[in-house]
């Protein structure tokens, strides 16, 4: 696992440094962090930027106050995440915080292998489940792509359109009908 | 009383001929602008040069008109570019926020209203059946129980009627397949619209309006350029974007990302991969149109 992690940084630093020599980058003007992690060749070739994660503001670091919390499993009420617990509605009959948080630190996510994740990367945790949304999302299918059709695209993660507790897309209210020809005059 | 008798003599002709010299006088009065579009060639017959003087003198009358500083590209199709097109109607939810990203990129006229999308909302137990189609549904919050939304613009046919009944030949299909208006030889005769079995043609009843604040000013000389009374109109992929590497607006917009759009020639496209793993559909496909905007089901 180590030796993976350590891999990984060193590709992503490589990644890094090329990008910074490229003047036109668009990931530095939009803020966008680099979704290094999808290495088909489409996605290499198309330079894809992904969305950083919609945290509530002032959320995160979940650790300032966790760090200090004893961690408690228990399915209960919560005095801080009332919201979340109020509209959780994801499978939530089998599941609780520490399923997808991690217990130890909660600035990561947990993969079913216990391994952590980053926030920016939340897209595989979705994709344990999920495994035919998250290919079709790198594709570019599932999900919007914005930018340049053949250059340098933006994704979002699943989480901007999908909120991760309660994850059905929400209904809208639609713009209004076109001119009716008989009110035409 | 006898009836008075015309007088054809040369005499009365010489007479006259005062009246045709104030005629030249007053001809020789319109701008050199005005002259130059008035007997301005077939778009497809231009050289560079010519192209470039008309989108200047467009730019400018533009940039006066409307306050502020316009760009008309005439940015030509790159070889090995086929513009393609798919949506998703398992999540197309009918919130009509493309329609409305298109009118605003694509400066159609607010008053009288001209959409370049109809979102149409079909009854589940139906299918795609224009006959139970409805594009004037207003509900407080959409999608709706029992329904599924089928938004309709032009579908780039690769076989267009609607180029072919042209008399002026004022409509075209580009070399990467977008179907296009010179808005300047249209004459408004709207057989192309009798000919478009999609309604995605569009014709400017009353003189276009909209607000100088509200106008986009980048603009392409067969896209999203200020229109006339009585010429016609369709979408065109958004080109002032799509020639310049970007994605159409109503893309852009759509919140469900529903909306697909790539070069068909290319292997590796969004598009192709949707065309080559997903069910595809195209609309009224018994009318051989073979359209290069596909509907498909994502889930």
């Amino acid at each position: 696992m180590k030796d993976f992690n350590n891999k990984f940084l060193k590709i992503f630093f490589v990644l890094l440094v090329l990008l910074y020599g490229c003047s036109e980058s668009h990931f530095f003007k939009q803020d966008m962090v680099n979704a290094e992690a999808l290495t088909s060749s489409d996605e290499q070739k198309n330079n894809i930027a992904v969305a950083k994660p919609p945290f509530s503001e002032d959320i995160f670091p979940c650790s300032e106050c966790h760090a200090e919390q004893e961690t408690n499993p228990e399915r209960r009420l919560l005095d801080m995440h009332e919201e979340i617990v109020d509209s959780f509605h994801h499978d939530s009959e089998n599941r609780w915080c520490l399923d997808c948080h991690d217990a130890d630190n909660r600035d990561f996510l947990r993969l079913a292998s216990g391994s952590l994740l980053k926030f920016e990367e939340s897209y595989k945790l979705c994709g344990q489940c999920h495994g035919d949304k998250l290919r079709d999302w790198k594709v570019g299918v599932h999900g919007k792509r914005t930018g340049d059709w053949n250059g340098n695209k933006q994704y979002l993660l699943c989480v901007h359109c999908h909120n991760p507790h309660s994850p059905k897309f929400e209904s809208l209210q639609p713009l209004p009908p076109p001119v009716r020809q008989e009110d035409i005059y | 009383m006898q009836k008075k008798e015309k007088n054809n003599s040369r005499r009365n002709f010489l007479k006259k001929l005062p009246v045709l010299a104030l005629g030249t006088v007053a001809l020789a009065g319109c701008s050199s602008e005005e002259l130059d579009e008035f007997f301005q060639q077939n778009f497809r017959t231009l050289s560079k040069a010519e192209k470039n003087d008309i989108v200047k003198n467009l730019e400018k009358k533009y940039s006066e008109k409307y306050g502020k500083e316009f760009v008309v590209s005439d940015k030509p199709a790159t070889e090995g570019i086929l513009f393609g097109y798919a949506l998703d109607l398992s999540r197309c939810i009918g919130c009509r926020k493309c329609v409305y990203a298109c009118v605003e990129e694509n400066n159609q006229s607010r008053e009288p209203q001209v959409h370049w999308i109809q979102v149409l909302r079909m009854e589940n137990e139906k299918g795609i059946d224009v006959h139970y189609a409805n594009v004037h549904y207003n509900p407080d919050l959409v999608p709706e129980k029992g329904h599924f939304y089928m938004p309709v613009a032009c579908q780039q046919c690769r076989n267009p009627q609607c180029t072919t009944v042209c008399p002026t030949k004022a409509t075209w299909q580009t070399e990467d397949g977008i179907v296009v208006v010179d808005y300047n030889w249209c004459i408004g005769c709207r057989y192309c619209m009798a000919a478009c079995p999609y309604g995605a043609r569009h014709f400017n009843w009353g003189e276009p309006n909209i607000p100088d604040e509200e106008v986009n000013p980048i603009t392409h000389y067969l896209g999203n350029r200020p229109r006339t009374k009585g010429v016609v109109e369709k979408c065109t992929f958004c080109i002032q974007r799509v020639r310049d590497g970007k994605y159409p607006s109503c893309v852009e917009i759509c919140p469900t990302g529903s909306r697909k759009f790539g070069n068909l020639l290319d292997p590796d496209s969004e598009i192709r991969y949707i065309l080559e793993n997903k069910r595809v559909l195209v609309f009224k496909e018994e009318l051989n149109t073979q359209p290069k905007f596909y509907y498909f089901f994502g889930v």
